[in-house]
């Protein structure tokens, strides 16, 4: 009887070490952050100061906010993505609705290539994509050379709004499998109430549809937070967060820092920089946690 | 006005081409018309004129340049496939594992769980950068402050006169961890609500049959959860083929804007995602008789 409790103990035990373990793994490239972007230039080539400085400073902050124009940059990110996920949440829905319900010759091939748009990597079609867009004539109907939609927010816009963005095909899915899941008595009491069939889905199906909905925009909007991919490819130059970054690490030139810098200083602002690029969705999901953590089994992938 | 009267089957498919006719039009437009035209591109030689662009057919010319011409490619495609082949069956185990820990009732789960997602929120690309930005780290491999640093562990290998190649195989395996437990966000998910969704009976009835944990696990456990493990196996093939990490992609990337030109970056992309779609084939089929699917 000791021995077992001794063996519950110790199961308990390495369990405890094992999920320390992983979650310091996970946790140490942003604590590396934190204690970097707090750390004074001197700091930097002191060897005994290993996580915590010795002097504390907001000066990479301060730089970092001045060199991304965070204020301005921040409102244009939010907006971006706020619009993109909006936009994929609306398309996603209507399509996985039509997908669960109703099926015409042909929609288990076209939801078959709903399958292959997740499975085909963006940068298979990047180029064409890119020079269709450079120069795109709306399949013939502008003439030549065509309109630049390059540094426009349409090619997103459009890519959002078809489906087609970066994993909306998953979306697609799982609002499928949602609304397959739900009742189809709701919609018949809808109908023999008199309700066409666009006013059913969006009166009754679609309110009731919040939680699947929720989890599609909060995905999307992490996602698109995250994307350097698409806006790199459509929106080069603009005062994005995520772009901003990029360039950091490039000005070595510049007239904020009231310190001579040196090539090495810039690191310590390129981690408060990531910082405060990251912030935004740590605090999103430190309010809205539960919903991307439920999220799977809410999704009908599971059973 | 007559109104027109359609069957009611008839109104049915009008009604379900009609909501997934986004999606039809994105596809054409977005990804079969592009996929097709990378493979004419990926046959041609491509100028950039005032007017847009022309293509001169060049045949195989840049396939036969990146298989033999570049200096690159062949080595960077191998271990970007090997790399990430290897990769695959350890996730899957790793997330599996986690899983199951994570399923278990202990104080803090939400906390432990909230964490191990972390990753997910943070993206792959980003994490990346950090790690890239992480200057101490750098700093620490020369110096000989760390506690047990990394290099005290190699003297300490070296010095017992074990094989370089194994000492090589340990450090490989240390540096891939921080990548395979953030590459398991996701699936660990999966895992989880699959875990959640056995019914506690089952367990209680084996229990009761006296039938061990391990038998358990085995007989209850695993079937009921390998239909996920096949979804989880595409999610993450899929993922590691578009990795932030993927050296690959990064050579197709840099070839299309700075380099050799659009039609060889296609050409590149193309081998690879052949390859990848091998893999992907290959699997699915194994694993595919594997499955358990309750009927």
């Amino acid at each position: 009887m000791r021995l077992n409790k001794l063996l519950a103990t110790g199961a308990k035990l390495v369990r405890f070490g094992l999920l320390v373990g992983i979650g310091f793994i996970i946790l140490y490239p942003l604590l590396r952050q934190l204690s970097a972007a707090v750390m004074h230039p001197d700091d930097m080539y002191d060897l005994t100061v290993n996580w915590i400085p010795r002097q504390l400073t907001r000066l990479n902050f301060e730089v970092a906010w001045k060199m991304l124009d965070y204020p301005r940059a921040l409102v244009n990110t939010v907006g971006v993505t706020v619009l993109l996920s909006t936009l994929e949440l609306a398309a996603t829905m209507i399509i996985g609705y039509g997908f669960a319900r109703w099926r015409y010759p042909g929609s288990n091939l076209v939801f078959a290539l709903v399958i292959l748009s997740i499975v085909i990597p963006p940068q298979m079609v990047m180029v064409p994509l890119f020079l269709n867009f450079r120069y795109f004539d709306l399949f013939g109907l502008i003439p030549e050379p065509g309109l630049n939609l390059i540094g426009s927010f349409w090619p997103l816009v459009l890519m959002a709004l078809t489906g087609t963005a970066k994993r909306s095909g998953l979306f697609i899915f799982i609002t499928r499998n949602f609304f397959r899941g739900m009742s189809t008595s709701l919609e018949e009491a809808a109908y023999v109430d008199g309700a066409g069939h666009l006013r059913t889905f969006f009166q009754i199906m679609l309110p009731n549809a919040k939680p699947i909905a929720m989890i599609v925009f909060l995905f999307s909007f992490v996602w698109n937070w995250n994307d350097l991919f698409y806006t790199n490819l459509f929106l080069p130059g603009a005062k994005l967060l995520q772009l901003g970054l990029a360039t950091i690490n490039s000005q070595y030139n510049y007239p904020w820092a009231n310190k001579a810098v040196e090539g090495t200083y810039i690191q310590l602002v390129n981690n408060a920089g990531m910082l405060l690029y990251v912030l935004p969705v740590l605090i999103l999901y430190a309010f809205l946690q539960r919903y991307f953590i439920e999220s799977i089994e809410k999704t009908g992938l599971v059973g | 006005m007559r109104r027109l009267r359609l069957s009611l089957s008839a109104q049915k498919s009008l009604l379900g081409l009609l909501f997934t006719l986004p999606f039809i039009v994105g596809f054409l437009a977005f990804l079969a018309y592009p996929f097709a035209q990378s493979v004419i591109f990926s046959l041609s030689k491509l100028t950039i004129v005032p007017t847009g662009y022309e293509l001169d057919f060049v045949g195989l010319d840049n396939y036969r340049h990146v298989l033999t011409v570049d200096p690159r490619f062949r080595q960077v495609f191998v271990e970007t496939v090997v790399t990430m082949a290897a990769r695959i069956p350890v996730v899957l185990i790793f997330s599996f594992f986690a899983a199951n820990l994570l399923n278990q009732k202990f104080r803090g789960r939400m906390l432990a769980r909230v964490i191990f997602f972390l990753p997910v929120i943070m993206g792959a690309e980003i994490s990346l950068k950090m790690q890239q930005a992480d200057y101490m780290q750098q700093a620490v491999s020369f110096s000989e402050s760390g506690l047990l640093s990394l290099s005290t562990l190699q003297q300490l290998l070296t010095t017992l006169k074990l094989p370089q190649g194994f000492i090589g195989f340990i450090f490989q395996a240390i540096n891939e961890v921080p990548l395979i437990i953030r590459a398991s966000g996701i699936q660990i998910l999966i895992f989880l609500a699959a875990l959640q969704s056995i019914p506690k009976s089952l367990y209680e009835a084996a229990h009761m049959e006296g039938a061990t944990g391990w038998e358990a696990f085995w007989k209850i456990t695993f079937p009921l959860v390998s239909p996920l493990l096949l979804v989880n196996v595409v999610y993450t093939i899929v993922d590691s083929f578009t990795a932030a990490d993927n050296a690959l992609l990064e050579l197709i990337q840099n070839a299309a804007w700075m380099g050799a030109g659009f039609g060889v970056s296609t050409a590149m992309s193309w081998i690879y995602f052949l390859a990848v779609l091998g893999i992907l084939a290959v699997t699915i089929i194994l694993l595919g008789r594997r499955v358990h699917y309750e009927t």
